[in-house]
């Protein structure tokens, strides 16, 4: 039986067998290739998506057990924070290999959707299940904390 | 040429002029403005002339194509590349993009290399020159074409962001506008390059990167490879080293939905099917049976045992400087020091990975290629298919740090034996999982060292005697014919060329045996090698009651890049203050690829005796600094690599089977351990040299040296932990 899953905005029905992992559903089911396979072991965080806003490991989670919910990729995510996190990193440079990056900016994103001025120790738990085997984790690090300065400007702005 | 384009190797190209028509045409097979003999027949004379032409296209739009021979897997090589020939050609930055070269030596060979391929942190050093030049000699065509359409001299003509200009007339063109006509030009003889002086692009700041799409799930790996017609493989691999199939039953595999076929290969069994997570699990409901009679049984532990004996007597001279004996007796004192490291893995955060298509008369393949020659070689060879008519669309890499130079293109092979065993023209794409990735070899060898050295009462080294016991990683590859006498210079690379004036000295190896399969890893020899030097010298220092940098300073050799690096390391870490409580520091300095580095690492220890990174300061000479903000990047993240084998990651073998398969237990640096880098480039007017891996085999021994200095322990064994 297809299961219904609403990715990046659009109804879709998964006819993928119950226990395939979300990422897959996600790269061959939908062909949205941006979510990134790494570990396959909720060890990488390469496969970062948001389930319900919250970021998730996707390659761990059968679609059996998230029907119905809302997923957002790397290729759908529009909030705010977002702009400001992809902003950020185009800033400065952040990518190198850019393999792991797509989960990084998942993960950061989620972080500042739901704090926008997060201090060290939080960015750190935020960050920390997210491997750059190139070690871009001193931008990343100025890159959220850029994004974070940058939300708070348009709050500012707007309030 | 259809073929190409349906393959994707080339992109259309109906609205792109290729400057230099002839070389690029007749090689490439394009469409494009047919070049006459008379032109071709000039190409000939003028410098670079087959490689010059291949590098750059304009677009009637005034898009500039920079054809990359480099593949790019973080290190920045598209950006260099476009920054090198932008900056002589006076385009526009921000119309300049970056693709990759086809497979073609010819053309792309890397002179550093003598293949077409990127590895050695080569890419900006092999193509510095080259570069520019195309870039020149594309501007030059343009700037006739104006003087052509315009009837002035070329001589009054600017060329500045893209757009030329005749000041006096007041005429004004584009690139693009200008391409067609520029085509048509006859080559020049010769081209003059900026000075230094005239720079725009190259040593500037806030030019950002060319290779893009990477924060916003654009940008295309081998991973995402999508093709008509395409299956998955995923291969059972043998559990140990040397083990192969003894047979294998896939009844249930392959009643498992979207499964095509399980076959066997050289390399293990391989099922077929549509998708990745079917084929994997496939895979688990396969039964296979191995052979062990020829698989190894040693582990590591066992391993290292040898090495340490093996390094008890003399081994073969890699390098003898005076009279070591003589050198012993005269030393006041004499110290003595070990040093075991593991094997490593690459771990690049995309697994091995290849798509592959084998046709009656070609074979395609598209893979985050480092070494094309190679490849095509062994594709070559394996299939009987021409070289040439292997094409290879070279796409970006989720890193590869050594591991997509295979020495014999094995995970490229797999993925070809599996094309053929399969039958028919379907592309296959090869997946590996963490685990297969991890635990197909291929590792940095495992090494053990035993160093002894003298120093007099100045404090001078006077003798030095380092053995280094571990495995040969050129033996057996297209690089074997540089082994002399026994020596293959991956071996000892970071420990012949010393920084320091010794006039006594014997370097020896031991060539050790061993099923396990290794490769060059970020900065090869050096891995090792600068650690046990570096780490010495420190306990040096500590036995002629020196500071480890005035002890150092004291046994520089005469080249002065390494006292500059070293003097400013000490000047921007504020080495001569005094370390405060709970707080220590390491040096370490170390010259490799061409270009020279010293760090200083500072701690912090807490009460439960862990400590933690906080800052490294570290300088680098690379010669002429093309692009700052990447060499900053790649400081910062060849140290966080570097700080990976020093801390945590150990590859195990127990009975011939690696143990660790995945991140749970190989540990890597994580967000939190990282430290904060602060990178200072030499202000150097020398050739520029590598970046890529320089950085990363300077931390281990600066952390090392740091724990020595708090604690007066010495840490023989890598990884050491977070223990102080
Ligand atoms: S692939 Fe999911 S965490 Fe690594
Ligand atoms: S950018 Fe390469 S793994 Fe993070």
């Amino acid at each position: 039986m297809a299961i219904k899953l609403t990715i990046n905005g659009v109804n879709r029905q998964i006819d993928l067998p119950e226990d395939t992992p979300l990422l897959w559903a996600i790269r061959d089911g939908v062909e949205l290739t941006g979510t990134k396979f790494g570990c396959g072991i909720a060890q990488c965080g390469a496969c970062t998506v948001h389930v319900d806003g919250r970021p998730t490991r996707s390659c761990v989670l059968p679609i059996s057990a998230i029907a119905g919910s809302n997923i957002t990729t790397i290729e759908g995510v529009e909030s705010k924070a977002a702009k400001a996190v992809q902003a950020a990193w185009n800033e400065l440079s952040v990518a190198q290999c850019g393999y792991c990056q797509s989960g990084q900016v998942m993960s950061a994103t989620a972080l500042l959707e739901n704090n926008s001025s997060p201090d060290e120790s939080e960015i750190s738990n935020a960050m920390n299940g997210n491997i750059c085997r190139c070690a871009t984790y001193g931008r990343i690090k100025t890159a959220i904390k850029l994004a974070s300065t940058k939300l708070e400007n348009q709050g500012a702005e707007h309030g | 040429m259809d073929k190409l384009k349906e393959h994707g190797l080339m992109r259309a190209v109906n609205r792109r002029v290729f400057l230099q028509s002839s070389a690029v045409g007749l090689t490439l097979g394009m469409t494009l403005p047919s070049a006459t003999t008379a032109e071709t027949a000039k190409l000939g004379k003028v410098k670079n002339t087959a490689s010059i032409n291949a590098f750059v296209s304009i677009d009637l739009d005034n898009t500039v194509t920079v054809l990359s021979k480099h593949v790019e897997f973080g290190q920045g090589s598209y950006t260099g590349m476009a920054t090198l020939l932008a900056e002589e050609l006076d385009a526009n930055w921000q119309d300049v993009r970056v693709e990759a070269a086809p497979a073609n030596k010819a053309l792309y060979v890397n002179k550093l290399l003598g293949a077409q391929g990127t590895g050695g942190s080569t890419a900006v050093a092999s193509s510095y020159q080259q570069m520019r030049e195309a870039g020149a000699v594309a501007r030059a065509l343009l700037v006739a074409a104006a003087a052509e359409k315009w009837a002035v001299p070329a001589v009054e003509i600017d060329v500045s962001d893209g757009v030329l200009t005749h000041a006096k007339s007041g005429l004004k063109a584009s690139f693009g506008e200008l391409a067609n006509a520029a085509a048509r030009q006859a080559v020049p003889e010769e081209v003059r390059l900026k000075e230094p002086s005239e720079f725009k692009l190259i040593g500037k700041e806030g030019t950002g990167r060319k290779d893009t799409g990477k924060t916003d799930g654009s940008a295309i790996f081998t991973q995402d490879i999508k093709l008509p017609g395409m299956l998955v493989a995923v291969v059972a691999h043998p559990p140990r080293f040397g083990a192969t199939v003894a047979k294998f039953d896939a009844t249930k595999a392959l009643q498992l939905s979207g499964v095509h076929k399980v076959v066997r290969i050289p390399n293990g069994v391989a099922v077929i099917a549509d998708s990745f997570w079917q084929a994997k699990t496939a895979r688990e409901e396969l039964i296979v049976e191995w052979d062990f009679s020829a698989a190894m049984s040693a582990s590591s532990d066992e391993q290292m045992l040898e090495y340490k004996k093996a390094a008890e007597k003399p081994g073969i001279p890699a390098k003898v400087v005076g009279d070591i004996e003589a050198g012993f007796s005269n030393s006041e004192k004499i110290v003595e020091a070990e040093f075991e490291y593991p094997y490593l893995a690459h771990a690049t955060m995309e697994p091995m990975n290849c798509v592959v298509q084998i046709k009656k008369d070609e074979v395609r393949v598209w893979n985050g290629c480092q070494s094309q020659t190679t490849d095509q070689n062994a594709i070559a060879k394996a299939t009987g298919v021409p070289a040439e008519s292997v094409y290879i669309k070279t796409l970006l890499a989720g890193g590869s740090f050594g591991r997509r130079a295979s020495k014999d293109s094995d995970y490229v092979l797999e993925a070809v034996s599996v094309a053929q065993a399969y039958g028919g023209d379907a592309p296959i794409k090869l997946v590996w999982t963490r685990e297969d990735d991890m635990r197909s070899g291929y590792f940095r060898p495992m090494f053990f060292h035993k160093l002894r050295a003298g120093i007099d009462a100045h404090g001078k080294i006077i003798a030095w005697q380092h053995r280094v016991v571990g495995q040969q990683i050129i033996a057996g590859t297209r690089l074997e014919f540089l082994i002399r006498d026994g020596i293959d210079f991956t071996t000892v690379e970071g420990a012949n060329d010393l920084p320091y004036k010794i006039p006594n000295m014997s370097l020896e190896v031991h060539n050790m045996k061993s099923p396990v399969s290794t490769l060059w890893w970020r900065s090869v020899g050096s891995t090792h090698n600068a650690h046990s030097v570096e780490a010495f010298m420190d306990m040096l220092a500590s036995a002629a009651n020196m500071d480890p940098l005035t002890f150092r300073l004291n046994n520089l050799n005469d080249d002065p890049r390494h006292r500059e690096v070293l003097e400013r390391v000490a000047k921007e870490s504020r080495w001569a203050e005094k370390t405060p409580e709970g707080k220590a520091k390491g040096l370490a300095l170390h010259k490799s690829f061409g270009s020279y580095v010293a760090q200083v690492v500072d701690m912090s220890i807490d009460d439960q005796g862990e400590y933690s990174l906080d800052t490294v300061t570290c300088v680098v000479d690379c010669g002429i600094a093309v692009n700052p903000d990447i060499i900053r990047a790649q400081m910062d993240g060849g140290i966080g690599y570097g700080i990976s084998p020093a801390l945590m990651s150990k590859i195990n073998i127990e009975n011939g089977a690696v143990v660790e398969g995945n991140f749970d237990r190989y540990q890597v640096l994580r967000f939190k351990d990282m430290p904060v880098v602060n990178v200072h480039i030499v202000d150097s007017q020398e050739a520029p040299s590598g970046v890529g891996e320089p950085s990363t085999p300077v931390i281990g021994p600066a952390i090392a040296n740091a724990l020595f200095s708090y604690s007066g322990k010495t840490r023989p064994v890598l990884p050491f932990g977070i223990k102080v």
